[in-house]
């Protein structure tokens, strides 16, 4: 099959497809942030992951729009606005959704998924009857529609590489909030022991509101992200969850590293199946592979071996 | 006092006569045939709902992957009935006749050596019991001799959801792709398309109903389902009470499974197509809603959950389509946060002690809101 | 091979148990024997790896090394379950019944038939089960409460029931962990009394910090500290030793 090429196009084949993969993996990580806080800090099941991914990216979309409409001067800045307004929007409605529906369900993992599935699909209409069943795309900004041009065969697209940039800039905060940070530790204390937590005079009630709104916002901020590569529409969100969940439990739920060595493994593996064979064959084997993976190691990549 | 427990205590045997009542007399002299179809298909899924209440209401297994065994049993009757309504002569413009006409469409010359034994009755009938078996004690034994339960255990199955409906979509010219096994027309000769059979359809699938909440009541008043119950409870109790907790768990999830193939078989049947949109997550994740709406313990309130649950979609999706998702969606938080006993906790906390007019109200059920750790 | 031989006069022999949690040795090198019908109670330190010893016999914990042998079968190769049909039964520290059973319930389950998936299938409630019960149900103080559900007991209730689905399931060796604790002073000395007659006849390993208690029922006592074994033999002479003193009995 590499017949026709010469090794020049080959390289340069195998130049751009390792790039396609380290862009897939930028996404799978950046969705995959906000569920490792969720999911793998605070042991919630949130099936809504999706929507909250989603109404960033309808934030973003809606600030491209009035950037070109009243503010046309600064719209090649205009992402950085949209950024910072999905992650509040996304953050606030976590907040208001921990509060009314989360606090209640920590006990209750199983219902939660349920309760959670069922907000996806109010949301999911919710965005059907305000934006629209059709998808929207954002316009880029000119200067991130361009390429760099690294050798005759090679491309490399400027909104790749700004997403990629973004992923290392966003994780590092993460990292650094979750384990550095004074109020890191107060979330996995929280985790660990909510009386003890409770008892030594952390506030258990709002570690649990502002960190679950956390992750909710790094999802907007990623959905934000995806309008610079794809369109987005009122059930895009559904679509990534199964991916998402994957990609935290095959890290090994608790730990940010393994989430990360999980999405480059799995993003990496699907974009060379992706060459190999036909897109939906490449998802299947890859789903299997993990899937079987976890049936040997449920514990996923990465887990510490502790005292129940 | 502490005889063995009865088959079912008066209020169950009621209930079952009641809904015997409702589905052998009342139903079909009321609605007409296109109606009864309906409650016919919405029944199948009932089966899917009995189910989850042993595997999830009972042991505590949620799984989110019960369209694969819906989807198994709908694809084996579906082959079967395909391959009767691809006869040579039916199939003769095609240029290889005697195969599925999708088969054709796709480039396949030859019958695929999987599709070979769907020729024989006897195989499918088979079939449709077994294969959903053994493919939930492969997922069950390695899942849970790993001690994966809970939302692991929701999430893997969700997974192979949705690996199904990908595998389906994509080998078109072998399963039909997006549309499914369409156009199937007769069953060893009897045309299963007119009102009439439409009309035998139905009770015979209430027929396979009874049986299936038979069996399922005979397992939940078993041991095994108190110790299902107990393992729910304390898993680790019932391990150092000398029981393979896997075990278990994994026949729970295989009758599950079995349940849910004979009811997709039956959908096969009653609505003459099968396609990958009853196998997915959206699917399987709606019928643990009708169990949690009937009431997760309750295996009569699995039924009428499922019955009025899809009754409201149908209503709603003719009258106000954009309504019917908000609707659903809230329905999945009131049953959570609100009912968690479902109909079934209604009717036994509200609805019974009034009728048994003692004045003294029931003893309430404590919520049984699954008690599975986080892991 | 004439250490093998040897090993099995004692009913359960622990040798070289070692046990780390991500490099710290909750259980460190351990060895002891228990002889049959003894009465062994193991004190300690909070934080000596009592529980984790007991955890690692009955199977909740797999060893990193070492052997267990019980009656010459290795049981650190047994699921937990394999290791309970091997004659091992298992008190939890807080009380471990099924909530939503009834009395009657929780003891017919742990009643040793029907513990294959089909044999509880078939599992038929028959004379010889009703009987076990109320018998046992009599001597855990709870047959009039046979129809209660579990829920609704009180504390030390619950334990009772929690001895009486071990005693139902008659073990050769019984593990007990805390078996007083959080109980009144009247249930105490009622628990007292109920341990000291279903003792007789089989072995017991029992992690107790109530010293009366000990001083009552104990054969041998095993004093474990920071995962080994800082001394053992009869109450008397452990109670005089003066490492014991210094870590755990204090002055």
């Amino acid at each position: 099959m590499f017949g026709d090429y010469s090794l020049g196009d080959l390289a340069a084949i195998f130049a751009m497809q390792g790039f396609a993969g380290l862009i897939l993996f930028s996404v799978f990580l950046l969705m995959a942030l906000g569920l490792a806080i969720i999911f793998g800090q605070m042991g919630v099941i949130n099936m809504a992951h999706g929507e909250f991914m989603i109404l960033g990216a309808y934030v973003t979309w809606m600030t491209s729009n009035f950037f070109q409409a009243y503010l046309p001067a600064l719209f090649s800045g205009y992402f950085f606005v949209a950024m910072i307004l999905a992650f509040l929007a996304s953050g606030a409605l976590g907040m208001l959704v921990e509060w009314g529906l989360i606090r209640h369900l920590y006990k209750r993992p199983l219902d939660t998924l349920l309760a959670t599935w069922g907000l996806s699909l109010i949301l999911q209409q919710c965005y059907r009857s305000i934006f629209g069943a059709r998808e929207v795309g954002v316009d880029l900004p000119q200067w991130m529609l361009g390429s760099f041009q690294v050798t005759d065969a090679i491309q490399i697209p400027i909104n790749g590489v700004f997403v990629m940039c973004l992923t290392i800039l966003i994780t590092c905060a993460v990292a650094y909030v979750l384990y550095w940070s004074r109020w890191g530790r107060q979330v996995r204390a929280v985790v660990q022991n909510r009386v003890m937590a409770g008892a030594v005079g952390i506030n258990t009630e709002r570690v649990d509101r502002y960190t679950f709104a956390l992750g909710c916002g790094v999802a907007g901020i990623a959905g934000s992200a995806f309008t610079m590569i794809g369109s987005t529409g009122p059930t895009s969100g559904q679509l990534y969850i199964v991916d998402t969940f994957l990609v935290v439990v095959f890290g090994g739920a608790a730990s940010l590293v393994g989430t990360i060595a999980s999405a480059f493994t799995i993003s990496q593996a699907q974009s060379t199946l992706e060459f190999f064979l036909s897109g939906s064959m490449a998802k299947v084997l890859t789903l299997l592979a993990i899937v079987g993976i976890l049936m040997l190691r449920p514990q996923g990549l990465f887990s510490l071996k502790v005292r129940k | 006092m502490f005889d063995n427990p009865r088959f079912a205590n008066r209020s169950e045997l009621l209930g079952i006569a009641v809904l015997a009542l409702l589905l052998l007399a009342i139903l079909p002299l009321t609605l007409d045939v296109f109606r009864l179809n309906l409650v016919a298909k919405y029944l199948t899924y009932s089966f899917v709902a009995i189910g989850l209440v042993l595997c999830w209401g009972c042991g505590g297994v949620l799984s989110l992957g019960q369209g694969v065994f819906f989807g198994l049993g709908g694809y084996c009757m579906a082959m079967f009935l395909k391959l009767e309504a691809s006869s040579a002569a039916n199939t003769k413009i095609q240029s290889t006749p005697g195969i599925p006409d999708f088969m054709d469409w796709n480039q396949i010359t030859a019958l695929p050596f999987l599709w070979q034994p769907f020729h024989s009755l006897t195989f499918t009938i088979v079939a449709i019991l077994v294969v959903p078996a053994i493919f939930a004690l492969i997922v069950g034994a390695a899942m849970f001799k790993r001690r994966v339960g809970g939302v692991y255990f929701a999430i893997i199955t969700q997974a192979i959801a949705a690996i199904l409906t990908i595998l389906i979509v994509g080998q078109q010219g072998y399963t039909g792709g997006i549309n499914g096994i369409t156009d199937l027309r007769t069953l060893k000769g009897w045309d299963i398309r007119t009102d009439h059979a439409k009309f035998v359809l139905y009770f015979v699938e209430v027929a396979c109903l009874f049986a299936c909440i038979f069996a399922a009541q005979f397992i939940r008043r078993s041991k095994l389902g108190r110790i299902l119950v107990a393992m729910r409870d304390k898993e680790d109790r019932v391990r150092f009470s000398g029981y393979s907790v896997a075990n278990f768990k994994t026949f729970a999830f295989c009758a599950a499974a079995v349940f849910a193939a004979v009811g997709g078989a039956l959908f096969t049947l009653e609505v003459g197509f099968m396609s990958p949109s009853f196998v997915g997550i959206v699917p399987s994740i709606e019928m643990v809603i009708y169990t949690a709406v009937g009431g997760r313990l309750s295996i009569l309130g699995a039924v009428y959950g499922t019955l009025l649950v899809n009754a409201a979609k149908t209503s709603f999706s003719e009258s106000f389509p954009q309504l019917w998702l908000l609707g659903l969606g809230a329905l999945f938080i009131a049953v959570v946060l609100a009912f968690p006993n479902g109909l079934a906790g209604i009717w036994r906390d509200h609805v019974q002690p009034r009728l048994s007019g003692s004045g003294k109200p029931g003893k309430p059920w404590e919520a049984i809101a699954d008690k599975t750790p986080a892991e | 091979m004439q250490i093998g031989h040897l090993q099995k006069d004692f009913l359960l022999s622990v040798e070289g148990l070692t046990v780390s949690f991500d490099g710290f040795k909750a259980v460190n090198n351990l060895s002891f024997y228990v002889d049959e019908d003894e009465i062994r109670v193991i004190i300690g330190p909070n934080g000596a790896g009592k529980t984790t010893v007991l955890d690692l016999i009955c199977g909740k914990t797999k060893a990193s090394s070492g052997s267990i042998q019980f009656r010459g079968k290795e049981l650190t190769k047994l699921k937990e379950n394999q290791i309970v049909q091997a004659g091992i039964g298992r008190k939890f520290q807080t009380p471990s019944i099924y909530d939503d059973l009834t009395v009657f319930e929780n003891l017919e389950i742990s009643y040793p038939r029907g513990r294959s998936v089909f044999g509880a299938l078939t599992f038929n409630r028959d004379k010889a089960v009703r009987e076990r019960v109320e018998e046992v149900a009599e001597m855990v103080f709870l047959a009039d409460r046979l129809a209660m559900t579990a829920d609704l007991l009180s504390h030390g209730q619950k334990q009772w029931l929690e001895i009486g689905m071990l005693l139902i399931q008659d073990p050769d060796l019984l593990m007990l962990d805390e078996p007083v604790a959080g109980m009144s002073v009247s249930e105490r000395v009622k628990t007292a009394e109920l341990l000291n007659r279903i003792i007789k006849g089989r072995s017991v390993l029992v992690i107790e910090h109530d010293m009366k208690f000990v001083e009552d029922i104990a054969h041998k006592v095993t004093v474990l500290h920071q995962g080994q074994v800082l001394a053992e033999g009869s109450m008397n002479a452990v109670k005089t030793n003066p490492k014991v003193i210094e870590v755990y009995l204090g002055h």
